[in-house]
């Protein structure tokens, strides 16, 4: 606890602006004034053991009063670059000077939880609104009813939150421990000792073993790999899974692990910031090693917190930022809060409930003053004074402020948390939703957006992982112009092949090598004997496997020397360069020199486009070509292999400017890939490999049903068009022609892009009546182009299509057109498997992942994880739409229940000299906002209006939710008329039938609550669509626990409404009073419900209605089969104008200009009931 | 029902799975995380909502009759005496003449039996616009002062009629210091009708709420006068009228109890009440009144519950029959799904 504090205190002092110092008489090193170092010997230390270390930053060379002008001024520019930290190397002298190593993720502290907490919390207006009310009615003048009543329910409800964040705290402070108190190899005074990670300081040098995380932010100083490079995957912390290189800096080159150990020296770094791309840094070692040379470091010379070691046995590094100062921890920020599509509409409806409760106040505050003015005053034996103090204005409409205070309902908060978590649970429980063979749950991880899935209507999607298993299968392969593979059997079983492997057709031969040479796969033998392969990337992987069973097995790689067995003859190879994988250059190559001949040849394997331009000038690509083709066809990954021999010289040559490329510090990679582009040419092409992704179980037929349902697919992968193309066919994603149609947006000039997405825009606005499935390509290149100058064409086209298929993007490009829909107002789904899917996920209102082969990155980032594709139907369809269906119940219930109370209090006023006396007693007004009224509809979590059957078979009636149907301001206003309607039958029917001598106040009040009660109980039954054992036990037990809770409070003497109950239940006007209170009330509900479920039947009602005759739901499955052809032209056709979505039907506005717009819209959506109170209220019409 | 074998076939592959592998992690299968409890769901059929209404409507019928011939069984009589009362030199003046002390307050008033009513007569007085529900009225009162001796200075929420000459007054608050103080004296043919005020309040109050340990003291004391003084040797739960007055009505119009005249009264009997005329009504143009009335099993007379009954239940047949006659003349297939949109849309009109 005592560290929080400490460390809060020191940030104060670094947080002194460091201009203030700048302005200091300068230094003679000009480091020291940007050196937040509080602790003045380091920098002196420094300046006098290294050669001063801002020869780095020539212009301080000149006079110092210059370099002051000069600093102040790039102070202005780039403050940030200017403030140093000195790290010295393995001098455990100097380590106090930073923060240790300890991570700390928690949002609180003992001490400061109860005010930083109540702080968050009454940041939020409901509570702000609350609090006021529950301060106001301390003052007994103007109070009602007991304060207690608005502070009991506060404080609870304060104190579930509080609860609630103090447990997430908790679990943050245990995985912080877990992380803290992880053991690691570090470097104390010469010896390497095992410590806890939270002990590492600044300088220390850290060991790390293969598949270690990284538990600081490291410069690297040494490696187990002679070339001093070590691979590292960063998923973590940029989402991208493919390994990087990092290669130790050039002072640091060829030390001996011993050395590492006493190794001295310092190193310049910027102060801590989250720019993970970016790290420029110098580092100078002391004597005995190279002095007098400064060198530079970059990102590529780091080892970031969090990232893992792979695939190299050994790495060490010096510690240069730790605990919250890494580029992890100074980029983890918290994620922005989700606020669901209802919860926005909640809030917009209390903003207008609040706006109508300050119209009521000022209104009747107004003439409640006047009444007493001049009626009041005649009233003697109310005695008011003449003269009354300042304030007495204020008295009236404050009493009223108060009295309409439960207009707003406190309870709606914690219910709706209460209800929203059982949502959670619910899908965390669904057994149909497990996945059997991962054995992985679904789970939902954030708690408080189930209702939006009911309301998605994009869906983004990755592909590989998500659509298709992540399961690279070899399936064919076209050798020298042969196709081996077909329909029945892939290539491996292929009589032909294996022929041509046993014959030792060189081209074969050939082939196979490439297959099993040209990767990065590492061989490793498990104890077993069994060579397993280690592979970054599954297509390699299922390259080497196959190989391996053409008898071309990889054996062993160690270091440069590379064995491979075939047919029982061990083949040696020595791997003279890699020229590796980027997505920019989409192809790899190796140089290697055959040990039996002493050849060099150079093997390439990549994408169709990246290998055939290199294929030398005259060689018949024409079959290779053909073969991509019909591959992509068939959705296969295609790889084209091709090959070259080297001669000696001309390798020489080259691998003297590969060298100089591959050190050079600036513009590394595309110098490197210059250099490769000169070896890659004139290569022989050989064949084309094709590998199978295959699709998971019931992808297809996911998609057809929430297309079906509405919602549109937009495809986002990293793979190349065609593949993507030919799996979006597969998995019905897009139809082929004639009912379909893709439009293509590409280009090679920025004009040639802008001219082809003007075509398709064009395009799809004349196509967009047809009855036909339009879809626009797009590649990555093309989209950023667009995304950065086109955007609003771009936009209109997103909203025109339902389906897109963007190839070739990035991370940040699936999250941008996340971004890019969200900003249309779209609610967006977005589901991914792997660590460059993160980015998307968390950009869209909702994030799915999948909990696949490239790790939890995902599924850890997302909102809900799920174990395949196919959960995802039912967790929008089942759990989303039930979850809106029982939120938009309950909110407005709600509101409804309090306004009911509200307005008979309201209409009491009015004959009670609108003096602002309350009918009902602290007590009953307490109980019946949180206990009456909250637990019956609390079981609404478990009604269904339909089951999940009929919901599958007809997703279409998805359209209610995702429209906001059940919830927006129209639905509301249905409620409100309803809640004064029970109001004025409750009030009007109690007062009548206790007038004269039966009037006394405190029956009068428990007659109008108990008439509130028993109208609850028929409106919370009829609303309800099932009923299971325990709503009829909440509905009907609350019921008797009324009576027996008022019994109970009747007998005892001291309260107000001592013996009323009692004297009540005895009377026969009192259960007459009761029953015609209900008959009015409900008489006239349920004869309007009924009139439209029979003659204005929603979808919904009609399947309900569908549901009880099972003998039509069975001639609708022969129905639907007919009608199958012809629904999914008008669910496209509904769908191309996206923004007519009205949730209310307008049949005002159909003779109107702006209606021929919205008219072919709401033909095709005149199912929807007319609501009566429908008129304004249009959630799309941002567009118009 | 189809439910029923989807759940018992996945319950089967729980165990199926389970077996082998014991950590798994599927969720435990039960009716209720699975959101398979079993459920009714009744729906709005025709059948259903024509008999509920025809059923209300003809059980409301009946009741509304009985509840209305009651209320005709109460025989009433309401007499307004408050500007009758006033002689006629005053009437330009009543608040002057109510307010003077000089003025003889006494006024005789004739009332005929229209009906035999049977004993207990209850005797009532009425005021109209009388707001004993005003906030700063009704709040004025101390619960604990009058129930028990021990809490005598409990006067803070009385003001402003807490405390005068600076001790605190029993009972205190408007309600008491308001107290109705007519009264009235009934001979029947110049022979004398005893009314009984006792038992005029509610037990209960009696009992607890009014104690018999406290007497008033220093009431209406003060320079106003408000209403009727209290005898200061009679304990509070023997007060009646001061225990009527204090249980505060709920609307601007109220009776209360007076009294009961325990003899039957036969039709044409001419009852004479002398009306000490008190109690200011005449500053807010408030009405008195005067009323005896018999009681039913409903109560007094009320016949808002019977017309209502009768007009509800008129109103649930009417409905039902012409759901009825809908039925008839726009017979609809309930859940037809050719009244589905979509499948509407693609059959008929393509447009």
């Amino acid at each position: 606890m005592s560290y929080h504090i400490f460390q809060s205190a020191r940030a104060q002092i670094y947080s002194i602006p460091f201009y203030l110092t700048t302005l200091g008489p300068p230094l003679p090193s000009l480091s020291v004034p940007f050196s937040r170092n509080p602790r003045p010997h380091s920098p002196l230390r420094g300046s006098a053991r290294v050669r001063s270390p801002e020869t780095s930053h020539p212009a301080r060379r000149s006079s110092p009063a210059a370099a002051w002008r000069i600093c102040v001024i790039i102070e202005r520019n780039a403050s940030q670059s200017m403030m140093k930290r000195f790290v010295y190397i393995n001098d455990d002298s100097s380590q106090d000077s930073y923060c240790d190593n300890r991570i700390s993720n928690r949002k609180y502290t003992l001490l400061n939880f109860l005010p930083k907490n109540l702080w968050e919390q009454f940041s939020r207006f409901m509570n702000q609104y609350f609090l006021l009310i529950a301060c106001l009615q301390l003052w007994s003048l103007i109070t009602p009813v007991n304060p207690a009543s608005t502070w009991g329910p506060l404080i609870f409800i304060f104190a579930v939150s509080a609860t609630k964040e103090a447990w997430d705290d908790y679990n943050r402070y245990l995985s912080d421990k877990q992380a803290n108190e992880k053991e690691v190899w570090v470097v104390k005074e010469g010896i390497r000792k095992h410590i806890q990670a939270q002990d590492i300081r600044i300088g220390n040098i850290v060991w790390l073993r293969e598949n270690d995380e990284v538990p600081c932010d490291l410069v690297l100083i040494g490696t187990s790999e002679p070339q001093g490079i070590c691979y590292v995957e960063t998923a973590a912390l940029d989402g991208e899974t493919d390994l990087k290189t990092r290669v130790i800096p050039s002072a640091c080159i060829g030390l001996a692990p011993e050395q590492l150990h006493k190794i001295k020296g310092v190193i310049e770094c910027p102060n801590p910031d989250k720019d993970i791309r970016r790290f420029d840094g110098n580092m100078r070692l002391f004597p005995p090693f190279i002095d007098n040379d400064l060198c530079p470091l970059t990102i590529n010379n780091t080892l970031l917190q969090s990232c893992y070691l792979r695939n190299t046995e050994w790495a060490c590094g010096v510690a240069v930022y730790t605990g919250n100062e890494t580029k992890l921890g100074m980029s983890r920020g918290v994620p922005e809060p989700k606020l669901t599509a209802v919860d926005a509409m909640i809030d917009k409806l209390t903003g207008a409930i609040f706006l109508f409760q300050i119209v009521v106040v000022i209104v009747l505050g107004f003439s409640g003053n006047i009444w007493k003015d001049t009626e009041a005053r005649k009233q003697w034996y109310v005695k008011y004074p003449d003269e009354g103090p300042w304030y007495e204005l204020l008295v009236i409409p404050l009493r009223f402020e108060l009295l309409c205070s439960i207009m707003i309902p406190i309870s709606i908060k914690v219910s709706l948390d209460l209800v929203k978590s059982l949502y959670a649970k619910f899908i965390d429980w669904d057994e149909e939703m497990y996945d059997h063979d991962t054995d992985t749950p679904s789970h939902a991880a954030n708690t408080a957006i189930s209702e939006d899935l009911g309301q998605v209507e994009y869906i983004l999607t990755d592909k590989t992982g998500t659509l298709t298993e992540n399961r690279m299968i070899f399936r064919r392969c076209c050798i020298g112009g042969i196709f081996y593979g077909n329909e029945n059997g892939d290539a491996l079983k292929d009589a032909e092949l294996l022929n041509a492997v046993a014959k030792n057709v060189p081209d074969v031969i050939r082939f196979l090598t490439i297959m099993t040479i040209c990767n990065t796969v590492i061989p490793v033998r498990s104890n077993s004997g069994a060579i397993m392969y280690k592979a970054q990337s599954q297509d390699e992987d299922a390259l080497v496997n196959a190989a391996a069973c053409l008898h071309m097995v990889l054996i062993s790689k160690n270091g440069n020397t590379l064995e491979v067995n075939f047919n029982g003859s061990v083949i040696q190879y020595e791997i003279l360069d890699i020229l590796e994988f980027t997505s920019d250059r989409k192809r790899m190559s190796v140089v290697v020199r055959d040990c039996q001949n002493e050849k060099i040849l150079l093997l390439s394997k990549g994408a169709d486009e990246a290998i055939f331009p290199c294929a030398y000038a005259g060689q018949q690509i024409r079959t290779s070509v053909d073969a991509v083709e019909q591959y992509a066809q068939l959705g296969l990954r295609t790889l084209c292999l091709g090959w070259r021999e080297l001669k000696d010289d001309e390798y020489e040559e080259w691998s003297h400017l590969f060298k100089e490329a591959s050190t050079a510090l600036f513009d590394r990679e595309w110098k490197l890939a210059e250099v490769c582009q000169r070896l890659e040419h004139d290569l022989e092409i050989l064949g084309v490999t094709a590998i199978e992704d295959r699709l998971q179980d019931g992808v297809p037929e996911t998609i057809e049903t929430l297309r079906k349902s509405g919602i549109n697919f937009w495809m986002l992968t990293g793979d190349k068009q065609n593949t993507a193309i030919q799996i979006a066919l597969l998995c019905n994603f897009i139809s082929s022609e004639p009912k379909g149609q893709l439009l293509f947006i590409n280009g090679k000039t920025e004009d040639e892009v802008v001219r082809s997405l003007e075509r398709v825009l064009l395009t799809m606005r004349i196509t967009s009546s047809e009855p036909k499935d339009l879809a626009f390509v797009v590649d990555g290149w093309a989209l950023e182009v667009i995304l950065k100058q086109y955007r609003e064409a771009f936009t209109e086209l997103a909203i025109l299509s339902r389906t897109a298929i963007c190839c070739r993007v990035t991370p940040s490009q699936k999250a941008q057109l996340v971004e890019l829909l969200k900003s249309c107002d779209y609610r967006t789904l977005a589901i991914g498997d792997g660590g460059n899917d993160v980015r998307m996920i968390q950009q869209a209102h909702i994030g799915v992942g999948i909990s696949g082969r490239e790790g939890l990155q995902a599924a850890r980032a997302a909102d809900y994880s799920i174990g395949k594709f196919r959960f995802l139907k039912r967790l929008i369809l089942v759990h989303g739409r039930y979850s809106y269906n029982r939120t938009a119940f309950l909110s407005q219930y709600s509101f409804y229940k309090s306004l009911v109370i509200c307005f008979i209090q309201i209409l009491f006023s009015l004959f009670s000299g609108v003096s602002g006396t309350s009918l009902f007693n602290s007590v009953s007004l307490m109980a019946y906002n949180v206990f009456y009224t909250s637990t019956p509809v609390l079981t609404s979590v478990l009604d269904k209006d339909l089951t999940e059957k009929t919901v599958m078979q007809h997703p279409q009636i998805l359209f209610y939710c995702q429209a906001g149907r059940l919830l927006n301001p129209s639905t509301f206003a249905g409620w409100f008329g309803r809640s004064l309607y029970h109001a004025l039958v409750v009030f009007f029917i109690s007062v009548h039938a206790y007038a004269g001598e039966k009037c006394e106040m405190e029956e009068l009040s428990m007659v109008a609550l108990s008439g509130c009660i028993w109208l609850q109980a028929f409106v919370v039954t009829l609303e309800m669509n099932s009923f299971t054992i325990l709503q009829h036990l909440a509905i009907w037990g609350n019921f008797v626990a009324f009576y027996v809770i008022n019994c109970i409070v009747s007998t005892i003497p001291s309260a107000g409404m001592y013996a009323i109950m009692f004297r009540l239940c005895k009377q026969p006007s009192y259960w007459i009073t009761m029953v015609l209170i209900v008959a009015v009330g409900m008489g006239p509900v349920l004869a309007i419900k009924y009139f439209r479920y029979t003659y204005r039947s929603s979808a919904i009602n009609i399947l309900q209605q569908a549901e009880r005759s099972r003998g039509i739901i069975l001639s609708m499955g022969t129905l639907e089969s007919q009608l199958k052809s012809v629904e999914k032209d008008v669910a496209s056709l509904s769908i191309t104008q996206p923004k007519n979505r009205n949730p209310v039907y307008e049949p005002l506005l159909s003779d109107s200009p702006t209606a021929t717009r919205r008219s072919i819209g709401s033909s095709t959506f005149d199912f929807f009931q007319p609501s009566r109170l429908s008129a304004s209220y249009s959630r799309n019409c941002k567009n118009n | 029902m189809n439910s029923k074998g989807a759940s018992t076939s996945g319950g089967d592959g729980t165990r199926d799975s389970s077996a082998p592998r014991r950590n798994s992690k599927k969720p435990k299968y039960s009716r209720f995380t699975q959101q398979e409890l079993p459920a009714c769901k009744p729906i709005l059929t025709p059948a259903w909502i024509i008999t509920a209404f025809a059923l209300v409507g003809l059980v409301f019928v009946p009741i509304g009759l009985a509840s209305l011939s009651a209320s005709e069984q109460v025989v009433e009589i309401v007499d307004r005496y408050d500007i009758d009362c006033i002689p006629e030199q005053f009437q330009n003046h009543q608040l002057a003449y109510m307010q003077s002390s000089q003025t003889n307050k006494t006024c005789t008033r004739n009332l005929i039996v229209p009906r035999k009513m049977n004993s207990p007569v209850y005797v009532y007085y009425q005021l109209d616009n009388f707001y004993q529900n005003h906030r700063r009225y009704v709040k004025s009162r101390s619960d604990k002062q009058l129930r028990s001796k021990a809490y005598e200075h409990v006067t803070d929420s009385c003001k402003p009629e807490d405390k005068a000459n600076g001790s605190a007054i029993v009972p205190c608050g408007l309600i008491a210091w308001s107290l109705f103080n007519d009264t009235y004296k009934f001979s029947l043919d110049s022979k004398v009708l005893e009314v009984n005020k006792k038992n005029i309040a509610w037990k209960s109050d009696q009992d607890h709420k009014f104690g018999s340990d406290v007497y008033p003291k220093n009431f209406q004391s003060g320079e106003l006068i408000g209403g009727a003084k209290l005898n200061a040797s009679i304990p509070l739960s023997e007060q009646e009228d001061l225990i009527v007055w204090m249980r505060t009505a709920a609307l601007p119009t109220f009776r209360k109890l007076y009294g009961k005249i325990e003899v039957d009264l036969e039709l044409n009997d001419k009852i004479t009440v002398v009306i000490q005329n008190n109690y200011n009504t005449y500053s807010f143009g408030g009405k008195k009144k005067l009323v005896l009335s018999t009681t039913t099993w409903i109560g007094g007379k009320n016949d808002f519950l019977g017309v209502a009954y009768l007009t509800v239940g008129g109103l649930c047949l009417f409905l039902s029959i012409c759901f009825v006659l809908l039925y008839v003349f726009k017979p609809r297939t309930l859940g037809d799904p050719s009244y589905l949109s979509w499948n509407r849309n693609a059959a008929g009109h393509p447009s």
